[in-house]
């Protein structure tokens, strides 16, 4: 029997902003415990959530990005449970109203494109977190309150690998739009899974089990193929997948941890102390005209409108700094093929010996597009761009500084160049004699070398080539007809 | 020597005749113990004279009790409740925070009805609070402590806090003035919450001025509470004396019809209604329009139901940080949840445990469209219905309540069909968060009676304007029980 995998994710991610999301704490991550709380975060009889405007307005463009439907107007909702992570007794959510409702993102898996359906967006506030010792736990409230946004996908994925390029991809949105840092090791991002398994051509979903709190992308391929392992063997001798919440240990396997009741009821009702507030259009349309284009859509632009290659437009679009710097670059006017070559290799290969941030390069894209125009126009080799990028950079210099100081410019001009072969020529009688009299060919390398030499490296070696060779054959003739 | 005084005499005392703010809180201090152990008013009282400005505001050098729901850093806030007897909260609500900049002196931290749920006055972790005018009698609650030490005249105004009628029902049976502004006029910021969207903080005098007075210095804008109004630049107290004729007033027929209570033999109720009508007279008189409207009956007897749908769901979750985790008395246990069971069944009273059922099976899922959906849809239809009204009268009067403060013998929280819609009509004004202020109109069996007026939201100058006229009628402004003074005969 085969059974088709049928695979949804909760996703949460924390968003970056200044604030926390319901008080005037600093939204920052710190290992020192209880560093960064306010009363607000505390639970404190009084206390008043303030709602924080900038995670609003995040978790919306997040929404619009993953082509969600956004609602009429910012409402939240607190689900009530007992918990000692939880210090109101209950936590400020959305469900009448979430920021998004079903959108989509599209993902690359292989070469097909597949569709991930999002149910919903909502925003809310994280919880404080546990450390359990022994014989007692200790409580950090750093985390408590900082905007954490929850993202559902419909039942819709069927792979490992389809679920950890839609959460990779996700990240890529989140960190494209510049709503959330997205690091798993900080747990940032989260995710839990839920998957069942159901025979091939069916219609109903098998039993769900749900794995909690998930932090590495890894860990969700080893949890999920683990998972298919054991539920296509508990199905395979015909016995019944328990429908419960598991745990992914650090061997890769998962261990039932409680049996899921159905009836965790959590009391849902509209929180009163934040007054609903409409969204107008104007303040939607603003939002929208913030969100940049996103990697998918990069990476497709730079196979079709560019023509690059997939290798090449992989890399370029694979972070966002990379493929704004590129594109910033072709924003000057820069050849394109010269632009990805210069990107992809002189500019990537920098960061990484320095290890640094392409935005704390010295070179700006105005500075690069500057070099590949010289390059493009011939005024300058390939081989001599990238030395003078290398240079500007080591020197923190501009480089068009560096070509006016230092006189860079290729000689392109034939009668220039004629001069300086003629007077070397002159001055090198007994190699144009081995030429002439003993046709050694190795003598045009000699005083292409010369000609380099003597131009401190400007000479145009291509026209240089060209016109050391008809002098070398003028002699040669005059010499025979002598 | 102070006793009794309203803020205009204590600032001719210390404006005018050079008495001492300290003077005056001394004595003040001392007639509060002294009048404590019987009246039981205060949870805590401030032994030490503070007063962080100097600067001249109305309520400079004023004494004042505040509500012990009200978070005051440094010092014990208790909420009348056990789970909280040890609490001593970081940070200042900001109905404090202003009292203090504005140099107002907090004299005492006063007993509500535990976690302010409850009527009574009797359900404080220290004790019962008793009416100054016949110690035989509850004063009221939830804002009990406040409405007694007004009434005792140890100061002239004290802060409470009213979700359903906790201002203005105990100022009915203190014989004081009760007034709640509108929804988000004052911070909620530091009240220990109740129900949200039901609670409003307000004010305990002894005459309309006051009121007026005290909630020029707190109302206002607070970016820690969203629901507070944009400020309105209004001037309460220098309204008071605009001209009120023409004013439309209307009263319910559905609860002010004697004819209703023909069967009843309950003298007191039918004396209220009679004088009601007698004052509704005087009123007429001095140029108020007053008009009989009627309301479907339905709407009116689901006030109760629906007051205790909302308040108690919003109630049971509002409480759930008191869980001995955080803060409060911690039990033993080998898990947190039997930590926390433990704390919680320890650390709140009967009532307060039976509210918390009923609002947590209210907002069960299975009960929630018909127990808690149902019931903010009635809230919403009684609050349309009375902004319609408004729409052509600028206020509703209605006697405060049906009875005198009732014995501590013959309390019951039991609903009573009788009095169903009499003793609960405050509520309306926590639906719609209308202005809503009760002020003494009479004297019946030697103990006080309040009409309460209610008006249109934002309209609390025009609330206070009124109802400073309306006080002039009743000729019971600055009332006090003089009970323990030694001139008493």
């Amino acid at each position: 029997m085969k059974y088709k995998v049928v695979i949804g994710l909760e996703v949460h991610c924390e968003l970056e902003t200044k604030s926390k999301n319901f008080s005037p704490a600093i939204n920052t991550f710190s290992n020192i415990p209880n560093e960064n709380v306010a009363t607000v975060d505390l639970g404190l009889p009084g206390i008043l959530p303030v709602p924080n405007k900038e995670a609003c307005r995040r978790a919306l463009m997040t929404a619009m990005a993953l082509n969600c439907t956004t609602p009429d107007e910012v409402l939240f909702d607190r689900k009530n449970y007992f918990y000692p992570d939880l210090p109101k007794g209950y936590q400020i959510t959305q469900m009448t109203k979430p920021m998004g409702r079903n959108g989509y993102l599209d993902i690359l898996v292989g070469k097909d494109i597949k569709r991930v359906y999002i149910h919903q967006l909502h925003l809310e506030e994280d919880t404080a977190s546990l450390e359990h010792r022994s014989a007692y736990s200790l409580i950090d409230y750093n985390r408590s309150g900082i905007p954490l946004m929850e993202i559902v996908t419909e039942p819709c994925i069927e792979s490992a690998e389809e679920a950890v390029r839609f959460l990779e991809d996700l990240r890529d949105v989140f960190i494209f739009l510049g709503v959330s840092e997205a690091r798993s090791n900080k747990g940032q991002m989260r995710c839990d899974v839920n998957i069942s398994l159901m025979e091939e051509g069916s219609k109903t979903l098998g039993t769900k089990v749900e794995m909690k709190n998930i932090n590495a992308f890894t860990s969700v391929k080893d949890a999920i193929e683990y998972e298919i392992k054991r539920q296509t063997k508990i199905l395979e001798n015909n016995e019944k997948v328990i429908q419960e919440t598991r745990r992914i240990a650090e061997d890769g396997k998962t261990y039932a941890m409680r049996e899921k009741v159905d009836a965790v009821d959590y009391k849902y009702f509209v929180e009163p102390n934040i007054p609903p507030v409409p969204l107008t259009k104007e303040y939607l349309d603003s939002i929208r005209a913030t969100i940049p284009e996103l990697k998918l859509a990069r990476y497709q632009k730079y196979i079709e409108k560019y023509k690059l290659s997939e290798y090449d437009a992989g890399v370029l679009s694979a972070n966002k700094e990379t493929s704004d710097y590129f594109e910033q670059v072709l924003s000057y006017g820069s050849d394109i093929d010269l632009s990805v070559n210069f990107v992809t290799t002189a500019i990537l290969s920098t960061i990484k010996k320095l290890e640094i941030e392409l935005k704390d390069l010295f070179i700006t894209p105005k500075m690069l597009s500057d070099v590949i125009n010289l390059v493009h126009k011939n005024d300058m080799s390939l081989d001599h761009g990238k030395k003078l990028l290398y240079k500007a950079i080591e020197e923190k210099t501009d480089p068009m500084e560096i070509v006016k100081r230092e006189n860079l410019h290729q000689i392109n001009d034939e009668t220039e160049l004629l001069a300086l072969i003629t007077t070397l020529m002159d001055e090198n009688k007994e190699q144009v004699r081995q030429y002439v009299e003993e046709d050694n060919k190795a003598i045009i390398n000699f005083f292409i070398g010369q000609t380099m030499k003597k131009s401190n490296r400007q000479a145009n070696p291509n026209k240089s080539l060209e016109i050391i060779k008809i002098e070398l054959e003028k002699r040669k003739k005059n010499n025979e007809t002598k | 020597m102070y006793r009794g005084l309203n803020i205009t005499q204590l600032r001719d005392k210390i404006d005018n005749e050079g008495i001492s703010p300290e003077e005056i809180f001394e004595s003040t201090n001392k007639l509060a113990h002294q009048l404590q152990d019987e009246y039981n008013s205060f949870v805590t009282i401030i032994d030490k004279f503070k007063m962080k400005t100097t600067n001249k505001t109305l309520l400079s050098g004023i004494c004042y009790g505040l509500k012990d729901n009200i978070s005051t850093s440094n010092i014990l806030t208790t909420s009348s409740s056990n789970i909280l007897k040890d609490y001593i909260p970081v940070y200042d609500a900001t109905v404090y925070k202003k009292l203090k900049n504005a140099g107002a002196v907090l004299v005492g931290k006063t007993v509500l009805d535990e976690l302010a749920m409850g009527g009574t006055g009797t359900t404080a972790h220290t004790g019962i609070v008793r009416n100054p005018w016949d110690k035989n009698r509850m004063i009221g609650g939830s804002s009990a402590g406040s409405a007694s030490a007004v009434a005792l005249g140890i100061v002239p105004f004290a802060i409470g806090s009213d979700t359903g009628d906790s201002i203005r029902k105990p100022a009915s049976f203190g014989g004081v003035v009760g007034f709640k502004p509108t929804y988000g006029r004052i911070s909620r910021y530091g009240l220990f919450a109740f129900a949200s969207s039901l609670d409003h903080i307000g004010t305990l005098t002894r005459n309309v001025h006051d009121a007026a007075a005290v909630v020029d210095i707190i109302k206002g804008l607070d970016p820690n509470d969203m629901t507070t109004l944009k400020d309105d630049n209004k001037n309460y107290v220098s309204s008071l004396e605009n001209d009120i004729k023409g004013k439309k007033l209307f009263y319910i027929k559905e609860i002010c019809d004697k004819k209703l209570y023909q069967d009843s033999n309950d003298e007191v109720m039918l004396k209220i209604l009679d004088e009601f009508h007698k004052m509704l007279d005087k009123l007429r008189n001095q140029g108020f329009i007053i008009e009989e409207v009627s309301i479907d009956k339905q709407l009116l007897e689901a006030l109760y139901p629906t007051y205790m749908s909302i308040s108690c769901a919003e109630a049971t979750s509002n409480n759930a940080n008191l869980t001995g985790i955080q803060f409060g008395p911690r039990n033993d246990g080998s898990s947190y949840q039997e930590i926390m069971m433990k704390d919680r069944t320890l650390g709140f009273s009967e009532l307060i445990k039976r509210r918390f059922i009923l609002g947590s099976f209210i907002l069960q899922k299975e009960n929630q469209e018909k127990l808690f959906l149902n019931a903010c849809r009635i809230r919403r239809l009684i609050v349309d219905k009375i902004n319609e009204l408004f729409k052509d009268y600028d206020g509703m009067i209605l006697p405060a309540s049906g009875s005198i403060a009732p014995k501590f013998d013959d309390s019951s929280e039991k609903l009573s069909e009788k009095y169903l819609i009499l003793e609960n009509h405050l509520v309306i004004g926590n639906f719609g968060g209308f202005p809503s202020i009760t002020l003494p109109f009479t004297m019946i069996e030697n103990m006080p009676v309040g009409i309460n007026l209610t008006g249109r939201v934002k309209e609390d100058d025009l609330v206070l304007n009124m109802a400073n006229y309306i006080e002039k009628v009743t000729g019971l402004s600055d009332i006090y029980s003089k009970v323990g003074d030694s001139n008493e005969v």
